[in-house]
């Protein structure tokens, strides 16, 4: 984590904005928001050095609702000017949040790239296995079987297995949280947002209005019974075999982040621009 | 999820009465986030419940605040008073939440967060060495069994609704 090195007291009430959240009740996301502001709390950072970036959908409502910096991007591209931010201002810390269908279709290869450079930053991942601001389409990692109007008998494709992707790609920190247990999903955050590199953070975020069979999964996560490794080829073996409810840190690996060098060559982009000139 | 384990350590009264500030404040915190809810979804007649609810936690919150005296209740509660993965005890749960609830749900929410809290100080004072500690423990098992009744006082005025109290001729989920 770049940024402040003095701790701020602060409430997770002082990082809520003004601006009352519009989704669904019950939706998991009001959820991940209070896990965002009792991280930040935890961390005691000042909000103003903090900027939350995200793409498009639900989830990616999250950073009108802090009164951190924050970036509602382009549909699937939040990395990518999450990445811009952070090369360019290393002493903010930077959380970049997404859902499935932003971060793993639309923005699939962002979130490859994002992986294999460790850029220090934080990706949350709120995945509720289908778009659910566009009404109930399946995502990267709905079920086959997932039977409704628009995939009658089940979309037949296998999901997407993103906490493998992220590890063989190159993630530094991998974890898995559950929605409903926010205070736990708060030690995660602060976790990830502390260690260096690019940290990705899986949320698993039920959505009640298009996948109220989601509400299960209250009962389905459990504590991963494994401790935390930072053994690229044991995560791996546990990854692949993994059923998709452990929740805790699975991977902390050591990689120095990349921190690419700003103005090192001397030029201006006045300079550069000269070359576009018509 | 096993929930069981994760809980304050209560070693002297300061210590419980930070515990059962925050309790409170938590409760007054989801409620406020229950309302907005409501509010967004203009369900005016539960926003003004869960204002409401909000406020009598709320007023709980500052009668320990005053019991406490010079203590600095609230910031000895923001340093022990954490409930890991098991979460405040009274609580309303947020997933239970529906655009279409009634004030029978709003009122079963509150229900099971007072019958937890109760539920919580119930267990302090049978495992409290300290006789000070069990001795405000049991006062405030008192407080929350009289706001299980109060709750089950007020449900009287609102009956269950029928089954249908989700029917929305104008669904938001297109797939059914």
């Amino acid at each position: 984590m770049s940024g402040p090195t003095t701790r701020h007291a602060c409430k997770p009430g002082d990082y809520k904005s003004e601006l009352k959240p519009i989704w669904c009740p019950g939706c998991g996301d009001y959820h991940v928001l209070m896990s965002f502001t009792r991280a930040f709390a935890q961390l005691g950072l000042p909000s103003e050095n903090i900027a939350v970036v995200s793409g498009i959908g639900c989830s990616s409502r999250i950073p009108a609702y802090t009164n951190c910096y924050g970036f509602h991007g382009v549909h699937g591209r939040s990395l990518a000017l999450a990445a811009g931010l952070k090369v360019t201002r290393p002493d903010l810390t930077v959380i970049v949040a997404s859902g499935d269908g932003d971060g793993y279709s639309i923005g699939g290869n962002h979130f490859l790239h994002a992986c294999r450079r460790n850029i220090d930053m934080t990706y949350v991942v709120m995945d509720n296995r289908i778009y659910g601001m566009t009404k109930g389409q399946p995502s990267p990692t709905t079920e086959p079987e997932f039977d409704t109007a628009l995939t009658p008998g089940g979309t037949g494709v296998a999901p997407f297995h993103p906490l493998v992707v992220a590890l063989a790609s190159g993630a530094n920190f991998i974890a898995r949280c559950f929605s409903g247990a926010p205070n736990e999903t708060a030690d995660i955050l602060a976790e990830a947002i502390r260690h260096p590199g690019f940290s990705f953070v899986e949320v698993l975020s039920p959505c009640v209005t298009f996948r109220p069979d989601e509400k299960d999964w209250k009962e389905m996560v459990r504590p991963a019974s494994v401790p935390e490794t930072s053994d690229q080829g044991k995560a791996a073996r546990r990854l692949m075999t993994d059923d998709g409810f452990n929740i805790g840190i699975l991977y902390r690996g050591h990689r120095p982040p990349l921190q690419p060098a700003i103005g090192g060559a001397g030029v201006e982009l006045s300079e550069l621009e000269k070359d576009f000139e018509l | 999820m096993s929930k069981s384990s994760e809980q304050p350590k209560i070693s002297n009264l300061n210590d419980l009465l930070a515990v059962a500030y925050q309790i409170e404040n938590d409760a007054v915190e989801r409620y406020k986030v229950l309302a907005d809810q409501m509010d967004a979804h203009n369900n005016t007649e539960l926003v003004k419940i869960f204002r409401d609810l909000a406020r009598a936690e709320e007023i709980h919150g500052e009668e320990i605040r005053r019991l406490a005296g010079d203590f600095d209740v609230v910031s000895h509660a923001r340093q022990i008073a954490r409930f890991g993965r098991v979460g405040s005890p009274e609580e309303a749960e947020i997933d239970d939440a529906h655009y279409l609830m009634t004030p029978w749900h709003a009122l079963q929410l509150s229900l099971a967060g007072e019958e937890r809290a109760l539920a919580y100080f119930t267990r302090i004072v049978e495992t409290a060495k300290d006789p000070r500690v069990k001795a405000l423990a049991e006062e405030l098992v008192e407080e929350e069994a009289e706001h299980v009744n109060l709750v089950h006082r007020l449900l009287r005025r609102y009956p269950k609704p029928s089954e249908s109290w989700a029917d929305d001729p104008d669904p938001p989920a297109s797939q059914e």
